[in-house]
């Protein structure tokens, strides 16, 4: 892991948004973009956008914290916190 | 005016009439030929005089990428409801049935999507306060 992915782990952490959806998926890990939606609508009674609900996981990704697979033929999101750890490990563990 | 039918687009009528009748249930209300296709309806046995579901065959080329792009995105083509949604749900992953969401609280709803094995993602939702 270098200074770039340190970067993208703190830029997508760096979101109120993009934090909830970690905590979620670390819930209840595998669930569809609509799923995802569908939770945020009912948790906040407000609805984000597909559009910018995707841009967030996006950049979760470029992070290497989410994980897609297929179900079918539907992408299906997952929790991956190696990363997370790599991070704390690398750089935040000495500053605790 | 009145809402009388409404559609699923599916990729394999004789397909859909099972899935939509063994399955899930539904009893046929039409079954009309015409021409390379049928005039295909499916109503709620608890329900027989109320809208009808419209088994159209999606031929039409838009129709394939539209629908493979809700389904990439688990985005239901249409939605049931049922009374007791976590017995239908045990009932249907004994008979195959695949889900991509498994039964989640959302609000007012409790909710399950399923894929109808003819290129749609289907929601069933149970009305919380019933």
């Amino acid at each position: 892991m270098n200074d770039d992915d340190l970067d993208h782990i703190f830029k997508a952490l760096g979101d109120p948004t993009r934090r909830k959806i970690i905590d979620r998926l670390r819930e209840r890990p595998g669930q569809s973009l609509f799923e995802i939606c569908a939770l945020f609508f009912a948790e906040n009674g407000m609805a984000l956008s597909r559009q910018a609900i995707t841009q967030h996981i996006d950049m979760l990704q470029k992070a290497g914290l989410v994980r897609v697979e297929w179900s079918g033929r539907t992408r299906i999101h997952s929790l991956d916190p190696g990363p997370l750890r790599e991070a704390v490990d690398l750089w935040l563990r000495h500053h605790l | 005016m009145r809402i009388y039918v409404t559609s699923v687009l599916v990729d394999d009528q004789s397909k859909a009439l099972d899935f939509y009748t063994r399955v899930l249930g539904f009893k046929v209300k039409h079954d009309i030929p015409m021409g390379e296709h049928r005039w295909l309806t499916v109503v709620s046995p608890e329900n027989p005089e109320g809208t009808e579901l419209l088994l159209e065959p999606s031929e039409h080329p838009a129709a394939k990428p539209f629908k493979a792009a809700l389904v990439e995105d688990g985005i239901p083509a249409t939605s049931f409801q049922v009374d007791d949604i976590d017995s239908e749900y045990e009932r249907l992953v004994s008979l195959g049935v695949s889900f991509t969401q498994k039964p989640m609280d959302a609000g007012p709803v409790r909710m399950v999507v399923l894929d109808d094995t003819c290129g749609n993602l289907i929601q069933l939702i149970q009305m919380k306060d019933n």
